[in-house]
């Protein structure tokens, strides 16, 4: 992330999004695949480092091999081979923004699931960051299911709602929204016209 | 990373004059009240710069009526007109917190003799262009 000024000197907090060039690779249509879908390809990678059947994929619409290969869901119009840029995207439209979660690994209660922890003070010592109680006593005489605990935290798939497009700069494909986005730098995000009502 | 960059870049402000810790500084404050706008002056000793790119700020201190006010800028923030150095002031390092607990003779800063002398040459020629 970064910020950036307003003209009137606010200053805004951004993500730096490169968003495209997508090329449209295979259209699903409810007749053959039940469903309606593109798949999307987009990014660059070594050639002889694709095997045959992703290479086969774009050869069969003609086009260079991409790095990756994503399905965006609904109805669409669009041609094969064309190429979806950051130019959709226009300033002050709201978007929202889905990508893989940063991975921070074997996390207590307190940072996984916001547990309170315990008491510093009256007597207590290495209990600060424990879970405390998890359950009842002789009934039910188990811990139900679903506890929350410590565990593996992050690397989850999050949707972002609801950002502001601050900036498009159609020539490096680069758009800015307002706010933080899933991922640490360099992951593949899905960027979607918001549903949400403003 | 090179593309945030890129981005920043094209938020600074044309010409980021040269000054560091120790300097005495006049920052032009551009301020809205209604829908007037005017600028207002700022002058005093900066006692640090910090960050880096869009976001980099730097704080200057000055004795008001017997009372310290530091305010810390935006380096690139468009409200700020324009700042110009005033004095170059011989400091050994970057943060000069210790002034604050510092006042009256104690408190002052040994002007930057030779390098001012060569730079008051470079600036005033510019500092005309910019008026």
């Amino acid at each position: 992330m970064t910020r950036v000024f307003a003209p009137d000197g606010d200053e805004i907090p951004v993500s730096v999004i490169e968003a495209g060039p997508c090329v449209v690779v295979r259209r699903k249509t409810i007749e053959k695949d039940g469903y309606e879908a593109l798949q999307v390809g987009y990014g660059e990678r070594r050639k002889n480092l694709f095997n045959k059947p992703e290479a086969g994929v774009f050869a069969k619409s003609g086009l260079e091999p991409r790095r990756y290969l994503r399905e965006i869901r609904g109805d669409n119009t669009v041609e094969i081979g064309q190429e979806i840029k950051a130019d959709i995207f226009k300033p002050g439209e709201r978007v929202d923004v889905t990508g893989i979660s940063r991975g921070l690994g074997f996390q207590g209660a307190m940072k996984r699931h916001h547990f309170a922890g315990a008491q510093i003070t009256h007597g207590q010592s290495d209990r600060a960051r424990a879970v405390g109680s998890i359950g009842s006593s002789s009934y039910p005489s188990r811990v139900y299911k679903g506890m929350r605990a410590a565990g593996k935290m992050g690397k989850d798939r999050v949707t972002v709602l609801n950002l502001e497009v601050i900036q498009v700069i159609d020539s490096e494909n680069l758009i800015l929204v307002r706010g933080a986005v899933p991922g640490k730098k360099g992951t593949l995000l899905k960027i979607r016209q918001t549903n949400r009502r403003k | 990373m090179k593309r945030i960059n890129q981005v920043e870049k094209g938020f600074f402000r044309d010409k980021v004059p040269e000054f560091s810790s120790g300097d005495t500084v006049k920052v032009h404050v551009k301020i809205k009240e209604g829908d007037k706008e005017r600028v207002q002056v700022f002058q005093g000793t900066v006692i640090g710069r910090k960050g880096s790119g869009t976001g980099e700020t730097f704080t200057v201190r000055k004795m008001s009526y017997g009372v310290g006010i530091e305010r810390i800028f935006p380096l690139h923030s468009p409200n700020i007109d324009k700042i110009t150095r005033v004095r170059q002031g011989k400091v050994r390092r970057a943060k000069l917190y210790y002034l604050r607990d510092l006042t009256g003779k104690s408190a002052r800063i040994q002007e930057k003799l030779d390098e001012a002398l060569a730079q008051q040459a470079d600036d005033q020629p510019q500092e005309k262009t910019e008026e």
